[in-house]
C-alpha cells in the first residue's frame, strides 16, 4: 500500500514534469510545425549581380544535405529562396510574399545592400528575425534599434581597425596614402582605419587620401599623387577593377611601399593575375574563410569535407569559387542557431538564440576564428587574419585580429 | 434626317451584342471593373493588395508609355529615368522636407512634365531608333547621376533613402495596405480618365496623326514639333506620379531600383497590353507584375530540372511568356479583345 502510493506520488510528479517540459517544448511561432521549419530567402538569381546568387544556391544545397540527415531536431528546413533580381522594389515584393502569404519562420542571408536597406524596416516592423545577411555594410549590427535584423561577415570597418592596429605594430612612423572610393564602401573603410588609429593618430599619420569615383576610368593620377606626398604605407580601400590599376601603376612609378589592399579584393584571379603576380609580390591583406584554391589547405579535414559536400550536393557549383564556401559557412550559423532553439521555435526565440551563438566553429572559417553574439553584440564574425602575397598564392601570418584591432 | 442622324453615331451605338450596344456594353465592364477593383482589397490578404497597388502603380507609368509610343509613335527606351526622378521627387520630399506624400505626386509629376518636355527638344531632331538610343543613354545614365557626389546628400547616394509607412487619414478603418491601395487606385482613375479624354479630344486627333503621317500632319497646320514635345512631357508626368507612388508604396529608393531593365519592364507591359490603347495599360501592370512570379513558380515544376538549375530558367519561361503572347496577340491583349469583338457583335 505505501509502497504503491510512493510510486504513484513518483509516477505523477515525473508525468507532471513530463507534461510540464512538453509544454516548454513545443512552442511553435509561424512557419513552424512538428515536420518543418520555413525559413525564407532572396538572392540575385538574374541580373547584374547573378554571380552572387551562386550563394543562394549553395545555401540550398546545404539544407538539403541537413534535410537528408534527419533535419534539425527532426525538423525538416523548407528553404524558400527567391530572385530579386538586385532590385531593391522586387526585393521587398519578395520579402513581404515569404513573410505574409509563405509564413516564414525567418529570413535567412537575403544578399546586397541596397535590397536588404528596402527591407530594414519592414522586417523590424514585422517582428520577424532577418537573420545573417549578406552585406559588409556596419549597419546591420544594431540591435538597439533594429533588434531583429543581423549581420554576418566582419564589415568593412572591422578591416580598418585591423590595418590600423597592423600598421601602428609595426611601422609606428609610417606615412600614410590613402586611395578610396567615394561612396558608403570606401567611407566604412575609411571610418575604420579613423577609428584604429585614433583621431590625432590619423592626423599624425595620415599624409594624403585620394579618393575616385567608381564611374572613373582610372586611378592613375591619384596613385602618382601618392607617391609625390611620400607615403610609404599605402591603404588600398578600391574594388577589383580599380585594385588591379593601382597594383600595377604603383609598381611602374616604382613607388615601393607597405601595400595593405581591401579585403573585397583579395581574388588572386580577379585582381593580382590582372595588375601581374610579380607586381603584387608583398601585398598585404586580411581573410576570413579558407580559399579553396589556396593548395594550403589541400590536406584540410575541413575543406575535404566541403569538397565532399560540394560534389555531392551542388555538383554544378564551381570549386574555385569563394562564395560556395562562404555560403556553406553562414548555413552552419543558421543551422546552429535552430538547434540551439529546440523546440521553442517562435520568432522570439530564433533572434534570442541567433544573439546568443558562443565560440561556435563554422567549418572553413579560417583556423581560430570563432562566431560570438550577444544581445548588445550583433556582428557574429568579427576576426579576421592578415595575408602576404608571395609567389602565386597568399600566405596566412601573424596571429588572429579582433574587430577592435587587439589580438588573441 | 434620320440619316443623318445615324451618321453621327458612332459604330459603338450601332453595334449590338446580346441585346445591348457596345456602348453599354462598355459602361458595363467599366462599372464591373470599378466594382470589383474596390471590392477586392476586402477579399484579399494585405501582400496581394500590395501586389494589386503595384500593378495600378505600373499600369499608370505603362499609359505615360502608351500616349508616347502608341499614340504619338515616338520611341522610348529611358522612361525608367522619368520614374526615377518621379521616385526621388517623392523621396526627396518626404524625407528630407518633411511633405505629406500626397503633395509629392503633383510636384513629381510637374518636374518630370518639364524635364520631358525638355529632354523632347532636342530629341525631336532625331526620328525612331536614334530617338531610342538617345532615351537609352538617359535610362543608363541616370542610375550613375543619382549617386553622384554633389547630389549625395539629397538622394542618400548608393544607400538611398528609407520613407515610413504612410496611414490612412480621417482614422479610416483600413489597413495601410488598404489605403495605400484605394490611394493608388483613386490617383489611377483620375489620370486614365484624362488619359482617355486627352485621347479622344482635338490634341489627340493631332498627336496620332503626327504619328500616322507627320508630313500630312503639318501641312494641315499642327505644330508638329511642339505637339511632339508636350507629348513627351505628359507622358513623362505619367511615369513620373507612378515613380512617386512607387516610391511611396515601397518605401525605399536607391539607384538600383531604376536601371535600364526597369524601362524594358515598362516597353514589354506596354506591348503586351497594347501599346495603342488605354484600358491596355491595365493588362500591361498585370503581366509585368505577375508573370515573373509565375515564371518562377513554372520554372521549379519543370520535370528533370534540378532546382538549383531552375532559378536559372525563370526568364526563359518568362521569355516563353512573352513570345506566346505576341504570337496570340499581336496587337496586345487589349487588341486581342478588340480582334474577338466583331466575331460577336451585330449591327
Amino acid at each position: 500500500m505505501h509502497r504503491t502510493f510512493r510510486l504513484t506520488l513518483i509516477g505523477s510528479a515525473a508525468l507532471a514534469l513530463a507534461s510540464g517540459a512538453a509544454l516548454a517544448q513545443n512552442k511553435y511561432g509561424p512557419g513552424v510545425t512538428d515536420k518543418e521549419i520555413k525559413i525564407g530567402n532572396t538572392n540575385p538569381y538574374s541580373g547584374p549581380a547573378s554571380s552572387y546568387g551562386t550563394i543562394g544556391k549553395a545555401i540550398s544545397a546545404y539544407f538539403k544535405m541537413v534535410n537528408e540527415q534527419g533535419g534539425i531536431n527532426g525538423r525538416q528546413i523548407n528553404f524558400i529562396s527567391l530572385d530579386d533580381g538586385y532590385q531593391p522594389p522586387k526585393a521587398k515584393e519578395q520579402v513581404r510574399r515569404l513573410v505574409e502569404k509563405d509564413e516564414v519562420a525567418a529570413l535567412f542571408q537575403t544578399l546586397g545592400t541596397p535590397t536588404n536597406s528596402a527591407i530594414h524596416e519592414y522586417m523590424n516592423e514585422a517582428k520577424v528575425p532577418h537573420l545573417f545577411v549578406a552585406t559588409g555594410a556596419t549597419k546591420w549590427g544594431n540591435p538597439k534599434e533594429f533588434p531583429w535584423t543581423m549581420g554576418f561577415q566582419p564589415t568593412y570597418q572591422t578591416f580598418g581597425r585591423i590595418a590600423a592596429a597592423y600598421i601602428l605594430k609595426n611601422h609606428p612612423n609610417a606615412k600614410i596614402g590613402i586611395l578610396y572610393q567615394n561612396d558608403d564602401y570606401g567611407k566604412d573603410y575609411l571610418h575604420g582605419l579613423e577609428l584604429g588609429l585614433g583621431k590625432d593618430g590619423y592626423k599624425k599619420l595620415v599624409v594624403s587620401a585620394q579618393s575616385y569615383e567608381v564611374t572613373d576610368p582610372t586611378v592613375d593620377s591619384q596613385v602618382v599623387n601618392l607617391k609625390a606626398s611620400g607615403a610609404d604605407v599605402f591603404y588600398n580601400i578600391t574594388i577589383p577593377k580599380f585594385a588591379a590599376q593601382a597594383i600595377r601603376k604603383a609598381h611602374d612609378i616604382g613607388w615601393t611601399q607597405v601595400h595593405l589592399l581591401n579585403d573585397v579584393s583579395g581574388s588572386v584571379s580577379a585582381v593580382l593575375k590582372p595588375a601581374g603576380l610579380d607586381k603584387s609580390q608583398g601585398i598585404i591583406t586580411a581573410a576570413y574563410l579558407k580559399d579553396p584554391t589556396d593548395p594550403t589547405w589541400k590536406d584540410d579535414a575541413e575543406f575535404k569535407e566541403w569538397t565532399a559536400w560540394m560534389n555531392k550536393y551542388y555538383p554544378d557549383g564551381d570549386k574555385a569559387s569563394s562564395f560556395n564556401v562562404y555560403g556553406f559557412t553562414v548555413a552552419q550559423l543558421m543551422e546552429q542557431t535552430l538547434k540551439q532553439a529546440g523546440n521553442d521555435l517562435t520568432r522570439e526565440n530564433i533572434m534570442k538564440q541567433a544573439a546568443n551563438l558562443k565560440n561556435f566553429r563554422a567549418k572553413m572559417l579560417l583556423p581560430g576564428i570563432q562566431v560570438n553574439t550577444s544581445p548588445s553584440d550583433f556582428y557574429p564574425v568579427e576576426q579576421m587574419q592578415l595575408q602576404r602575397f608571395e609567389g602565386e598564392t597568399w600566405k596566412l601570418f601573424g596571429p588572429i585580429f579582433n574587430a577592435d584591432g587587439s589580438t588573441s | 434626317m434620320a440619316n443623318d442622324a445615324q451618321a453621327r453615331r458612332e459604330p459603338a451605338d450601332v453595334l449590338h451584342f446580346a441585346g445591348l450596344t457596345l456602348r453599354q456594353w462598355r459602361w458595363l465592364w467599366l462599372a464591373l471593373g470599378l466594382a470589383t477593383a474596390a471590392a477586392l482589397p476586402w477579399t484579399v490578404s494585405n501582400f496581394t493588395v500590395f501586389q494589386f497597388t503595384q500593378v495600378l502603380v505600373y499600369a499608370i507609368a505603362i499609359l505615360g508609355l502608351n500616349l508616347l509610343t502608341g499614340f504619338n509613335g515616338q520611341f522610348s527606351l529611358g522612361h525608367s529615368a522619368f520614374y526615377a526622378i518621379g521616385a526621388y521627387t517623392a523621396a526627396i520630399l518626404m524625407f528630407h522636407l518633411k511633405v505629406p506624400y500626397f503633395w509629392t505626386l503633383p510636384l513629381a509629376g510637374v518636374i518630370c512634365l518639364f524635364a520631358g518636355f525638355l529632354f523632347g527638344l532636342p530629341a525631336l531632331r532625331l526620328e525612331g531608333l536614334y530617338l531610342a538610343l538617345a532615351t537609352f543613354a538617359l535610362a543608363v545614365a541616370t542610375p550613375q547621376l543619382l549617386k553622384y557626389k554633389a547630389v549625395e546628400h539629397w538622394t542618400g547616394g548608393v544607400q538611398g533613402l528609407t520613407l515610413k509607412k504612410p496611414s490612412p487619414p480621417f482614422d479610416l478603418p483600413l489597413s495601410k495596405d488598404q489605403w495605400l491601395y484605394y490611394f493608388t487606385l483613386l490617383v489611377g482613375l483620375l489620370l486614365f480618365w484624362c488619359a482617355w479624354n486627352l485621347v479622344h479630344s482635338r490634341t489627340g486627333r493631332a498627336i496620332q496623326a503626327i504619328r500616322d503621317n507627320p508630313i500630312a500632319a503639318r501641312t494641315m497646320g499642327i505644330n508638329t514639333a511642339m505637339y511632339k514635345s508636350w507629348t513627351f512631357g505628359v507622358s513623362a508626368f505619367y511615369t513620373g506620379v507612378a515613380g512617386a507612388l512607387g516610391a511611396i508604396i515601397i518605401q525605399f529608393v536607391a539607384p538600383d531600383s531604376f536601371t535600364f531593365f526597369l524601362a524594358v519592364l515598362f516597353l514589354v507591359g506596354s506591348v503586351v497590353g497594347g501599346i495603342v490603347s488605354i484600358p491596355g495599360a491595365i493588362f500591361g501592370g498585370i503581366f509585368v507584375t505577375f508573370i515573373p512570379n509565375i515564371s518562377e513558380e513554372l520554372a521549379t515544376q519543370i520535370p528533370g530540372v534540378a532546382e538549383e538549375a531552375a532559378k536559372g530558367l525563370t526568364w526563359t519561361v518568362y521569355g516563353l511568356f512573352l513570345i506566346l503572347i505576341i504570337y496570340v496577340a499581336p496587337a496586345g491583349l487589349a487588341g486581342l479583345l478588340r480582334m474577338l469583338l466583331p466575331r460577336f457583335v451585330r449591327r
